[in-house]
């Protein structure tokens, strides 16, 4: 066994792959967080007086709050004033195409895999490309906008779309639902919103992709996206960071609400920096993401990939209010070298015949720690409601470790909640046969890691899952030899 | 092909194979037997570089090579198979892709390109047919759910699918009916030519009926104690394996 261990060891030791600055002046506010910061915020983005008022109260309620200590991780105190809360790329303002954009940025997302070139993005895939804090520019849009969709920056919604946005954002998520959600809700950068009129099939994945490159600076993006009756949307997202000695803070909201009938399907692939070999530097990952299945047979589905960041808090929700609703939750998350992860979901039945899915796959390697916490909760009138959650654990190695913190509530007699867990090791047998195939360790890892994961896999969009595979095998590496 | 000299081993500090000497050249098929315990699978895993054995002393020389210097991948991909006693499961991935990485690994080894798709289903499902391999099988998990049967069935069929040049097989009669025997061994017996060889490990002559060996060796306390003609293994079936231990025990040191 002890070899096996020094095996698992020695294959996680691999470099983070997309850690490099780009040189682009940024525009930046000072450190710290006070209503000032708050009112250049919202001045550099020309917004309305309601949406400061907006943005104002939340930071007042998170003035209140404190930071959840429950979460099966650890890290130093966040020092909130030593952050700076907004930082844009310079740029000419308001670029009309691609011509207008600085060529290093572009440059970025070039190795980042993401052309923003239309002519490029045969594949189908519109991309609104967020750097730091504001989107670039967002590819298709001409496109979407014949069949209604919206898909844009969020700031570009506040000015063009203001009455959705005023209607729906903090309705699935409010403002003071928790400390990060209060913070994020005070200083939001950018983001994407989406907007799927009725009876509308979105023809193409629509995909964000996100990048912290400013040095000390929080990323807080907000993502809305409204599917009305009748329609549906598959949304990608993806985020990658550069390698920073500091640790940098990211506190994400994402809201979705679908109407009746309605169907979204939301795919993360989180590849933050994760922080080197000793545990230093690293992205905190302080996420809210949340659906509202609204109305009768709608359906939200989340899939995630986590592969990233030093820690990650984060648990994909979905509300089931609708009869019928339907509420889904696939999650591969991999930790590595000193890496944390706490996340899992929250399923909450409210109407009657919903039903909730949730396979949760956990690998945890090197010394990292990884946690699955997940609320499955039936309320009173949730007749005949039904949730199958199954929480596997894979370990690599002897110094990592595995938790599974299920929270179930049961509140009406007719529902069906189970739940089925596993723990496993790589084991020496299964590295030993693939080695006497002529398979090398490394690949032989990525095999088997991938086959464990391939229920959730399969759930992602192709394009997405060969690279998430990809991922996987990249993480790994270096933890076996 | 296979030279091995003076081979000692242990596991955990105790001592299991004790000295053994075998020679076993291109075309020929050897049978090696003994009473349980006697290091049969040891010989078979030490061969293929299973780590937790260690090599106390002695040589083993594949084609020229030190085989002790190579890590199992390495082994394998020089052209040594083992056809495991008790196959390994692999959830989540199927037996077809487990044997494209596979093959596509032994090949890149040997500075040839990987087979395209339609290439290797190609070659695979000509390879099925030897084994009477179940296509369903085949796109299912590694070994996952299959029954022992199924299990021994497929590490003949991915033997036929590598084309090693020198196979064991480790018990794979244990857990066969005889249907299935006979379809394993006919499957052995094609992929049978003067180029490799193979090295039957078994405990029962039974297999030795299909497969018909040129050389029986008869392993005892970590040493081949005797070898012969395939008249040995049905002397070994008649009589046990008492007799060669009286012999053995009463012989002076």
């Amino acid at each position: 066994m002890k070899e096996n261990d020094n095996i698992l060891e020695q294959i996680t030791q691999s470099e983070y792959k997309y850690g490099w600055v780009s040189n682009i002046e940024s525009d930046s506010a000072p450190k710290g967080l006070n209503e000032d910061i708050i009112r250049f915020i919202s001045a550099k983005k020309e917004e309305p007086e309601w949406l400061l008022d907006w943005r104002l109260k939340a930071f007042r309620h998170w003035q209140k709050m404190k930071e959840p200590k429950w979460p099966n991780v650890k890290y130093p105190e966040i020092d909130f004033q030593d952050i700076i809360y907004y930082a844009a790329p310079k740029q000419k303002l308001k670029p009309k195409s691609l011509d207008e954009i600085d060529p290093e940025l572009l440059e970025t997302f070039e190795k980042l895999g993401i052309s923003l070139q239309e002519q490029k993005r045969l594949t189908g895939v519109a991309v609104d490309a967020v750097m730091d804090s504001i989107s670039v520019a967002t590819t298709f849009k001409d496109k979407l906008a014949e069949l209604g969709v919206i898909f844009c920056s969020f700031s570009e919604a506040v000015h063009n779309h203001p009455e959705l946005i005023k209607k729906y954002l903090g309705s699935v998520v409010p403002m003071n639902d928790n400390f990060y959600s209060a913070l994020n809700s005070a200083v939001f950068s950018d983001g994407s919103f989406c907007y799927i009129p009725k009876g509308v099939r979105c023809p193409m994945e629509l995909s964000t992709y996100f990048r912290i490159n400013a040095a000390n600076t929080g990323q807080f993006e907000r993502t809305l996206i409204v599917a009305e009756e009748d329609s549906y949307v598959s949304y990608l997202e993806g985020c990658t960071a550069p390698m920073r000695d500091e640790n940098q803070l990211h506190a994400a909201v994402v809201e979705i609400y679908a109407a009746k009938n309605a169907e979204v399907k939301y795919s993360t692939v989180q590849n933050w920096y994760p922080g080197d070999k000793n545990g230093k530097g690293g992205v905190y990952n302080f996420v809210t993401k949340r659906g509202l299945c609204a109305g009768d047979h709608s359906k939200i589905s989340w899939t995630q990939v986590e592969t990233g960041s030093a820690i990650t808090w984060k648990y994909p929700s979905c509300i089931l209010k609708g009869n019928h609703s339907i509420g889904e939750f696939y999650s591969v998350a991999i930790t590595n070298n000193w890496q944390q992860a706490d996340t899992g979901t929250k399923m909450i039945h409210i109407g009657k015949n919903t039903k909730s899915r949730i396979v949760s796959k956990g690998i945890s390697a090197g010394r990292s720690q990884n946690s699955y916490r997940g609320l499955v909760k039936v309320m009173k009138r949730a007749e005949n409601s039904r949730n199958f959650s199954q929480c596997d654990s894979l370990l690599m190695g002897d110094k990592c470790g595995a938790h599974t913190f299920p929270y179930i509530e049961v509140n009406n007699n007719s529902a069906q909640v189970e739940h089925e867990a596993t723990t496993s090791k790589i084991g020496e047998d299964q590295l030993f046969y693939c080695n006497q195939r002529g398979i090398d360790t490394e690949s032989a890892v990525a095999l088997i890691v991938n086959g464990y994961a391939k229920e959730v896999l399969n759930k992602l969009p192709m394009e997405f899952a060969v690279e998430a595979q990809k991922l996987l095998a990249i993480t790994l590496e270096g933890s076996v030899g | 092909m296979l030279k091995i000299k003076n081979l000692r081993a242990s596991i955990e500090a105790n001592e299991i194979l004790k000295g053994i000497d075998l020679e076993v050249n291109a075309g020929e098929i050897h049978a090696i037997m003994g009473p349980n315990g006697s290091g049969k699978s040891t010989l078979a895993s030490v061969i293929a570089g299973r780590e937790e054995f260690e090599v106390i002393s002695g040589q083993i020389d594949f084609e020229g090579k030190d085989l002790l210097e190579m890590d199992p991948e390495e082994r394998a991909r020089e052209g040594i198979f083992l056809a495991f006693q008790y196959p390994v499961e692999i959830p989540g991935v199927s037996t077809t892709n487990f044997l494209k990485t596979s093959l596509n690994q032994i090949r890149e080894h040997r500075g040839l390109e990987p087979l395209d798709a339609v290439t290797f289903l190609t070659h695979i499902k000509e390879r099925m047919k030897l084994v009477e391999m179940d296509q369903t099988l085949l796109s299912r998990s590694l070994n996952e759910g299959f029954s022992g049967g199924e299990k021994k069935r497929n590490e003949i069929f991915q033997m036929a699918v590598i084309e090693p040049k020198l196979a064991i097989l480790d018990e794979t009669d244990s857990g066969l009916d005889i249907d299935a025997l006979k379809i394993v061994a006919n499957g052995v017996n094609k992929l049978r030519n003067k180029e490799n060889a193979i090295i039957v490990v078994t405990h029962y002559q039974r297999l030795l009926n299909y497969i018909v060996p040129d050389i029986v060796h008869v392993l005892y306390n970590g040493k081949i104690v005797k070898s012969g003609s395939k008249e040995l293994a049905l002397e070994l079936e008649a009589k046990g394996y008492d007799w060669i231990k009286e012999e053995y025990n009463s012989t002076p040191v």
